[in-house]
């Protein structure tokens, strides 16, 4: 089991701002893919660095243990990836994704930088293959990942180990020392032990707060205790809110989290890919009252899926029912957990706990209000009912045929948008002045190019790129400043 | 739910069905996952299957070989509640598949699961050659001077050739057991191609595999795997063209060191030793618990059986012509004869039932 992870207490007498041992030119905090990065980076730029990761080493790699892919523009083949991906294109599809919310001229360095990274991580071991199947249409756009994010993560540590980089598990940062945008060191607890470290330069790379339940709560109210969290229990955004207080600029919408509709049986944490749930489109959906909320059609479930997740947020006990017919038992990803099975609808709403009669009258709706046309479930099939509230535009086929299979819903957090402002260089700016020794990278940067919205592999782009950048300037940084 | 449901270490008492369920339940899950498809053809036959009954999940833990990279790279070993663990739950399958379908069970069940048998056996030969057959236990002579031809081929034809009887009523066991339908020579071809470059081990990308550097791969098994298999072949081929020499051409042993048999025995016996020595080696260096664990011990003897007989072969020919020539010549016959009898009980029987998934994968593709 993943347990949930507490926060620490501690003593603010243990900061000792300029007392003590620098035990490293570069400190990275966090052990994700950004923190290795940062941490491959600069000890490449010739500093001594030290890596502090929150987990055991089991559950080494925050999120970045979960990707599969990351997003690359190219011109003509390169590596796994086919023809071409142009930077106009690249850009465009982000646009889109944010409804423009997003900086133009960081995104396009980001954009521009991607192929080099590409190159970097074959160098530094990384291996990738060829778009798994069920995922075809990213065989363009996003490189995978062999074995996935954490054996990414593994190449990225073993990198670390060869390079002398020196690694800490279960090394939680409590709090920073930072005036005036000068950071002087971090307090850890190390195992238990809570001790005051200081380093010339720091590169904070903790992810955002998606597994705090608590601070959930406070933009989305008691909801947020049934919320799942897709990853790490250890993003708990201590460190963020540190940075914020000691006066880092914010950027990025704090109330808002990055959430799709996923399998309701999947663990409170780090259930991770396999508890999506393709079915959707080829279903309809209840609330717990037995009521339609939306139209199931809309679009391709790649496009929809992160718009359900606040949909059924939105639902009584935030929980939605999945129901499809054996016609479209096999038209979709397999899922982790098997379906509940009964031969009559009724059955069905039973065992599921549903109002049997609301939720009967609600398919029997729908029903009565699909009209005859051809099924096409690889395309929007245009087939929608017809004067039914709200309306199911797409693959609108009467729920008939037994036996009958229904699927939990719930909503399953993957990222928050709330990070701090950082220039191209990923330097952290503090009252909106550029900070002589803080960077950041990650996920805790993501908001200074994703406004909103989230594009596949974006995220892994733009913790690349960035922590990079960070671990070179702050690796050259500790150099200088001998 | 999807939480382990078994316990593999060292329990000898799960039943045959426990372990099937227990490899869909897991190979269910890394079919919503698909991250480590680009690993093996086990992961890329399972995208093929919506559903996982025991057939299937018998025939996916046969296109295993234990390479280890989609246990070093799932995010959800334990303590994850998932509890993954494909290398160990697929090696627990194909051991169980030996000991189902080929017969007698009991002595494929005591030869796959103890060290007791090769001893006994051993031992037992070493008698029959010594006091049975009158071989001396101190002469210089060797080969068909102490032990006749005839009586070689009395002895040794029913050991070689009744395992294999066994061993091909098995096979067709599993055979059905999996669906196969009539074999096409295409299929026979692509599984040879297959099996002769180890394509498999190669870790889908060239990288190796996770066997006894953990998170970190290596080739080493692959080679050492390579060394054994060819030498294990060339030792064969010697033996063949030895006996063709004899009965074609009436040329007896002994042969000069430029002849076929010898030039085959010799290069075959080294790669065979050096490359068992190198298994075993990397065997000791792996986690336990990835494999098939209430067999890990008697796995180092079946290896340690076939270094013997190439070890004890190459001694005999580093002493004919000595005292101790017919020493090592009881010896030697005494491994050959348990090889023989162990090939369909032991760790063995995967080179074929691994042929016969790959022939099965081959229709599959078609
Ligand atoms: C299920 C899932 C699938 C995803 N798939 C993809 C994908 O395919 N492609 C893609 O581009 N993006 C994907 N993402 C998003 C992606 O995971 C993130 O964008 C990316 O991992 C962020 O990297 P990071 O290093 O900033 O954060 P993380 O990888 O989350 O690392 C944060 C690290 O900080 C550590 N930490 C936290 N607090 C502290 C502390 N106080 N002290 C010390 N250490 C601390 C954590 O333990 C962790 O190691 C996915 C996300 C999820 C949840
Ligand atoms: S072994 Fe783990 S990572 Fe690999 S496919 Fe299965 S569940 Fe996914
Ligand atoms: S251990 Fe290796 S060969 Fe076996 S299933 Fe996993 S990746 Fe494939």
């Amino acid at each position: 089991m993943v347990s949930p992870v507490t926060s620490i207490a501690y003593d603010r007498n243990l900061m000792t701002p300029g007392v003590g041992d620098v035990i490293a030119d570069v400190l990275v905090v966090g052990g994700g893919n950004a923190a290795l990065c940062a941490a491959i980076s600069a000890a490449q730029a010739g500093a001594r660095v030290c890596l502090l990761e929150r987990s055991p080493k089991t559950y080494r790699g925050g999120n970045s243990r979960h990707v599969r892919n990351f997003r690359c523009a190219h011109t003509g083949d390169l590596g796994v990836l086919s023809g071409d991906y142009e930077l106009d294109e690249f850009y465009d599809d982000l646009v889109r994704v944010t409804k423009g919310n997003t900086d133009e001229a960081m995104a396009k360095s980001v954009i521009n930088d991607s192929a080099e990274c590409y190159d970097w991580m074959i160098e530094q071991g990384v291996l990738f293959q060829p778009a798994l199947s069920g995922t075809l249409s990213l065989s363009r756009t996003n490189a995978f990942f062999l074995g996935g994010g954490k054996a990414l993560v593994n190449t990225y540590y073993q990198r670390c180990e060869d390079l002398g980089v020196d690694i800490h598990y279960n090394a939680t940062v409590l709090d920073v020392h930072i005036e005036d945008g000068f950071a002087d060191g971090v307090l850890v607890d190390f195992d238990g032990q809570q001790t005051y470290v200081r380093a010339k330069a720091l590169v904070f790379a903790s992810g955002g707060y998606e597994s705090n339940k608590e601070w959930l709560a406070r933009h989305w109210g008691d909801k947020a205790i049934n919320f799942l969290i897709r990853g790490t229990p250890y993003n708990r955004g201590e460190v963020l809110k540190c940075l914020l207080d000691s006066g880092a600029d914010s950027i990025g919408d704090p109330t808002q989290c990055h959430a799709v509709a996923i399998d309701g049986r999947a663990p409170e944490y780090d259930g991770g890919i396999v508890t999506r749930l393709d079915c959707v489109p080829f279903s309809v959906v209840l609330n717990a009252d037995g009521q339609r909320f939306y139209d199931e059609g809309e679009d391709v479930w790649p496009k929809r899926y992160a718009i359900w997740g606040r949909l059924v947020a939105a639902q009584p006990n935030q929980i939605g029912y999945c129901i499809i017919d054996s016609q479209s038992k096999d038209l979709f990803m397999p899922s982790v957990f098997p379906a509940d099975e009964a031969n009559t609808l009724s059955e069905l709403f039973g065992t599921l706990g549903l109002p049997v009669d609301e939720a009967l009258e609600t398919v029997e709706q729908f029903n009565d209000a699909c009209r005859p046309g051809t099924f096409q479930s690889n395309d929007l099939d245009g087939l929608s009912t017809e004067g039914l509230s709200p309306e199911k535009t797409n693959w609108a086929r009467p729920i008939v045929k037994p036996p009958f299979y229904g699927y939990v819903l719930k909503p399953g957090v993957t990222f928050t948008y709330l990070g701090v402002n950082v220039d191209a260089n990923s330097r952290v700016s503090f009252n909106e002045k550029r900070s002589e020794n803080v960077w950041a990278a990650g996920e805790i940067v993501a908001g200074n190019i994703l406004g909103e919205g989230y594009l596949a592999g974006f995220g892994m782009t733009i913790g690349t790129v960035f922590s990079r950048k960070a671990g070179q300037q702050a690796g050259a940084y500790a150099n200088t400043n001998a | 739910m999807q939480t382990q449901t078994l316990n593999l270490t060292g329990d000898s008492s799960i039943t045959s069905e426990a372990l099937h369920d227990e490899a869909a339940r897991q190979l269910s899950i890394c079919n919503s996952c698909r991250y480590c498809e680009g690993y093996c053809s086990a992961f890329q036959g399972l995208t093929r299957f919506r559903s996982l009954d025991a057939s299937r999940v018998s025939h996916l833990a046969n296109l295993c070989h234990n390479c280890r990279g989609c246990y070093y790279a799932c995010q959800y070993t334990e303590p994850h509640e998932f509890a993954i663990n494909i290398p160990a739950i697929l090696a627990n399958v194909r051991a169980d598949n030996w000991e189902q379908h080929i017969h007698p069970r009991w002595l494929a069940k005591a030869m796959q699961r103890q060290v007791a048998p090769y001893v006994l056996l051993t031992l037992f030969f070493i008698l029959v050659f010594s006091f049975g057959l009158g071989v001396p236990w101190l002469s210089d002579q060797a080969f068909y001077s102490a032990i006749s031809h005839n009586v070689l081929v009395a002895v040794f034809t029913p050991l070689f050739v009744l395992p294999l009887v066994f061993l091909g009523f098995g096979l067709r066991n599993y055979w059905r057991a999996v669906g196969g339908s009539t074999l096409r020579l295409k299929d026979v071809k692509a599984a040879v191609q297959s099996a002769a470059t180890m394509r498999q081990l190669s870790g889908g990308q060239g990288q190796g595999c996770n066997y006894e550097k953990k998170e970190r791969y290596s080739s080493a098994r692959r080679w050492s795997h390579q060394l054994t298999m060819y030498g294990f072949l060339l030792c064969f081929a010697s033996t063949s063209t030895a006996t063709v020499y004899h009965y074609v051409f009436g040329w007896e042993a002994p042969y000069s060191l430029f002849s076929l048999p010898k030039l085959f025995g010799v290069t075959g016996g080294v790669m065979l030793s050096v490359g068992t020595a190198a298994l075993a080696y990397l065997k000791s260096q792996a986690d336990p618990a990835l494999g098939s664990q209430s067999r890990g011990a008697v796995e180092y003897v079946f290896v340690g059986l076939l270094f013997m007989v190439s070890t004890t072969g190459l001694l005999l020919y580093f002493f004919s012509g000595t005292a101790l020539a017919s020493f090592w010549l009881i010896i030697h016959l005494a491994f050959i004869a348990t090889f023989f009898i162990a090939v369909p009980y032991s760790k063995m029987a995967h080179g074929f039932f691994r042929f016969a998934a790959l022939c099965r994968e081959a229709q599959l593709q078609r």
